[in-house]
């Protein structure tokens, strides 16, 4: 089966209810709420919102891919000030490249609305870190909304946009994997379009310079402590009542959790995560005999608590690490002698599960790139992508990987460090090299270090499902517009020595990484191939092994194509390898390096 | 062995739409099977009969051939978006290792288990360069998996498909078999899926899905198809060797091909620039080194476990 339609642009009959992933969700709230300007780098698990608000009439509101996140969010400050409302959404790490901004724009505020999605990532399904972003509310402070369900992710987000004015400040609406990527029915409502502001001309609030900035720090707090009392109510905070005996705060999906292990227990549940109302705090508090707090990674509420006095049990029971899931809170109320412990277990299977890490796909041309590389015996910087995958058997051709666009200036490091064993290479993608590659590669040749840089180029954002970039000709909506070329912003750089391959031709790929790798200097190979399953599935006549020649070096098998798997045929102590026909889509990278030509086209009558 | 017929499963299984209790329904496959299209089709389902829904998967990296799983839960009340383990009461696999490996997300007292035999070998099962190395695929068979269950349907539901004309329709079968152990009129199921189908897909999607459910009819009792095979992979026949490098210095012209192409970089250039082996203990005996070496310098030799001489063979 395939899908083919989508649940979410339609128009909203009276009590409209739809099942809507978090992220539909969240992207339907801000339609809703007016938004007019919105802008997001993708990121697993924030990209489908922007994907989702794309779908949304592009008359009524802008909706574009950005370079990164920060300047994702330094439009939607823009349209901010320009006075419309204003949305942009990111991953978790994307606020990192952001908080530049949000750092600054907290002490200015907003004209038109403005509301951030930040998606974190707790038990890291697709992430560099589970770091947790209420911290950077607190940080920044600017209120934090955590919904728990899809019905909840559209109303605060809608909800968001009217605090952002009313309290003349950004909102962070934080979202979690698990409530981006599930469904729930939502009840939808219409589009309510506010009226546009004119521009606000104020220098005293829209310019940071220090004097201004000292006059506007004092205002944050003030606007801190009447968030505080306004989070004390509906649908910021709701109690329910349970047992006296039992209380548990808890906000955005840990609160199912705890409804689903203890249904019984009096519940303070938060919609709001940061400022928080001390007051309901302290009321709940002194309304249960014992005090829990369920919430995910950080002691965020928790420390909130006990520095109100309040004696509290949070964290001595629920891990700091990882995601929480039905399983983990119940043993932590077992474990702290709230529930029962259940009946024991069956008898466990003991069947071991099978080891199936995500792979790069059949035919991605990646995997010539990094097997040429492992085969020059280089130290390589990897970075963030599809490609990261590389650093696993069998390929296992990165040494590092940091952060979005950290490879090139970790290679610098590196080189200068004048400790190298081997040449020093940075592989980096296409879409990452656009977000954070270009600033080191300046860098490299301005400071004149010897270093190779692999530009990865599938003329995609991979990673995160195939979404255009500058490098692509293509907008989100589809439409076409100005094409990067990654010679012409090597060469302005300063890059002297710049080649484009064909990855899917091993020999004049070695030959040139070769090259490359002994250039003194800064050398760039843009390795060019589209990604074989976005923006659309490239297919092609698949190969065959011949058993009879086949010698089971498994040369072809160290490339880690899915499609090549071992045959029931044996040579010498090893499995021959045969290839899947609905898997293969003919790239011939395997063909040219079998030892034995035994990898042919198959037979077309 | 499964005992419960069709009718049992109907009634005593896997709804319980009577209670306050959420039905819970784990989809799991493997990226690119379609286990979120399935999900979608249950929680639509479950919808249109009025339940509250919650359906959680974890995608990203799902699309590169990883484990991918659904979570679909329904009911007058759901709060986790999770399944609980040991609560699922259907676990759905459109890969026979997928299903194992989330079998103890089943309540095995009252949980169904249907599995489509089809394997789909991971390439890290395909890893180990060693001698004599198997393959990493699971070997439980269904025989002895459904031995464990309470009720259990493995079946050929790719092969069906694919005779049916469209391989991709394998999991509309497993729908099929899946409506056996849940409370919801046929027509409904027939409805549903018609509406998330391709227009000209939805011929043969209603076929599989009514195969699947006379599948049911027919091995319900047993819960497996006698005609397929079922043996797991084979292994090797004769006992695994030790392999050995033997360089001749004086034909190696220090080219260092099979420096770069060794999988396992056994090999190295010493002072002299001669190829040399530098780890002996990593050699697989692949032979990919004496096959490259453009000068016949490198012979690759695979001696018997315990022998220890170079001379104890040729």
């Amino acid at each position: 089966m395939q899908e083919t339609r989508t649940e979410t642009t339609r128009a909203a009959p009276r009590e409209d209810v739809r099942p809507l992933m978090g992220n539909e969700a969240i992207a339907r709230g801000a339609w809703e709420a007016g938004v007019e300007v919105a802008s997001a780098y993708p990121g697993t698990p924030s990209t489908e919102i922007l994907e989702s608000l794309a779908r949304y009439p592009a008359e009524q509101v802008s909706v574009e891919w950005a370079i990164n996140e920060k300047v994702a969010l330094d439009i939607a400050i823009g349209a901010s000030f320009a006075g419309v409302r204003a949305f942009c959404s990111m991953k978790h790490v994307g606020l990192n490249v952001a908080a530049d901004a949000l750092m600054s724009f907290t002490y200015i505020g907003v004209n038109g609305g403005l509301v951030l999605t930040v998606c974190d990532d707790p038990g890291i399904h697709s992430s560099q870190n589970e770091q947790d972003t209420r911290l950077f509310a607190r940080f920044a402070m600017v209120p934090c909304l955590e919904p728990s369900d899809a019905q909840e992710a559209l109303e605060f987000t809608r909800l968001a946009f009217d605090l952002s004015e009313e309290f003349d400040t950004p909102v962070i609406v934080r979202s979690t994997t698990r409530l981006s990527h599930t469904r729930s029915q939502a009840r939808v409502g219409e589009r309510v379009e506010p009226p546009r502001r004119p521009f606000i001309h104020d220098p005293a609030k829209s310019v940071m310079i220090p004097a201004h900035a000292r006059a506007r720090h004092g205002r944050l707090l003030e606007r801190e402590q009447k968030l505080r009392r306004h989070f004390a109510a509906e649908p910021f905070a709701r109690v329910e009542r349970g047992r006296a005996d039992i209380g548990v705060i808890t906000a955005g999906v840990p609160y199912t959790y705890v409804k689903e292990v203890l249904p019984d227990a009096s519940v303070l549940k938060l919609g709001a995560s940061w400022p928080l109302p001390e007051r309901l705090l302290k009321e709940f508090a002194e309304s249960v005999e014992r005090l829990f707090v369920v919430e995910e990674l950080e002691p965020v509420i928790e420390d909130e608590l006990r520095k109100l006095g309040l004696a509290v049990e949070g964290k001595v029971w629920f891990p700091r690490t990882g995601e929480l899931s039905p399983e983990i809170v119940r043993d932590g109320f077992v474990a702290a002698g709230v529930l029962e412990p259940p009946p024991a277990a069956e008898e466990a299977l003991d069947i071991q599960p099978l080891v199936r890490p995500p792979v790069l796909c059949a035919g991605c041309p990646h995997m010539s790139t990094y097997n040429a590389l492992r085969s020059l015996d280089v130290r390589v910087a990897g970075d963030i992508g599809c490609y990261t995958l590389a650093a696993i058997e069998p390929l296992q051709a990165i040494d590092t990987c940091v952060s979005m666009g950290s490879s090139i200036a970790n290679a610098i490091g590196m080189a200068r460090a004048g400790t190298a064993d081997r040449p020093i290479v940075a592989t980096i993608g296409d879409s990452t090299f656009l977000h954070a590659g270009i600033p080191p590669l300046i860098d490299a040749v301005y400071n004149g270090v010897n270093i190779t840089v692999v530009i990865l180029d599938n003329a995609i954002t991979a990673m995160t499902g195939g979404q255009h970039h500058p490098g692509t000709g293509y907008g989100i909506r589809g439409n076409r517009t100005h094409k990067v070329s990654y010679e012409d912003i090597c060469r302005a750089a300063g890059v002297q020595w710049v080649r484009t391959v064909d990855p899917y031709e091993y020999g004049s790929l070695l030959k040139t990484l070769r090259e490359a790798v002994e250039y003194k200097g800064v050398a760039v190979v843009i390795a060019n191939r589209p990604c074989v399953i976005d923006p659309v599935r490239i297919t092609g006549p698949a190969l065959r092994v011949e058993q009879e020649s086949c010698i089971a070096c498994q040369a072809c098998m160290n490339l880690g194509c899915p499609a090549l798997v071992w045959s029931d045929e044996w040579h010498e102590g090893h499995h021959k390898v045969r290839i899947d026909p609905s898997l293969c889509m003919g790239c011939t990278v395997c063909a040219q390096v079998c030892p034995t030509a035994s990898i042919q086209p198959t037979q077309t009558d | 062995m499964p005992q419960a017929t069709l009718s049992d499963s109907s009634t005593g299984g896997a709804t319980a739409a009577a209670t306050d209790r959420p039905t819970n329904v784990l989809i799991v496959g493997v990226g690119g099977q379609g286990v979120i299209m399935v999900s979608k089709v249950m929680a639509a389902l479950a919808q249109g009969a009025g339940f509250e829904v919650k359906q959680s998967e974890v995608h990203g990296m799902a699309k590169r051939g990883g484990a991918v799983f659904s979570h679909v839960r329904f009911g007058p009340k759901v709060y986790s978006p999770t399944i609980p383990r040991g609560q699922a009461d259907v676990l759905l696999a459109l890969e026979w290792a997928e299903g194992l490996r989330w079998l103890n997300h089943l309540n095995r007292e009252s949980g169904t288990f249907i599995a489509d035999v089809k394997r789909i070998v991971p390439p890290f099962a395909c890893r180990n360069r060693a001698d004599g190395a198997p393959l990493g695929y699971s070997r439980e068979t269904p025989r002895e998996v459904l031995s464990r269950v309470r009720l259990g349907y493995a079946l050929n539901a790719s092969g069906m498909a694919e005779k049916l004309g469209n391989p991709r329709v394998a999991n509309t079968v497993l729908l099929g078999v899946l409506s056996t152990a849940l409370d919801f009129p046929e027509e409904d199921w027939l409805a549903v899926i018609e509406r998330f189908v391709p227009p000209k897909t939805v011929e043969v999607n209603l076929r599989a899905f009514r195969e699947g459910r006379a599948w049911v009819a027919r091995h319900g009792e047993v819960g497996l198809d006698e005609e397929v095979d079922f043996s797991p992979p084979q292994g090797l026949s004769e006992p695994p060797r030790r392999p050995q490098v033997h360089i001749e210095r004086a034909w190696c012209k220090s080219c260092d091909i099979c420096v770069k192409m060794c999988p396992e970089r056994c090999l190295e250039l010493d002072e002299k620039h001669i190829a040399r082996m530098r780890a002996p203990e990593r050699c697989t005996g692949c032979r990919l080194c004496e096959y490259l070496c453009p000068d016949f310098a490198i012979r690759v030799l695979r001696l018997p476990r315990d022998a220890s001489g170079e001379e104890a063979t040729a």
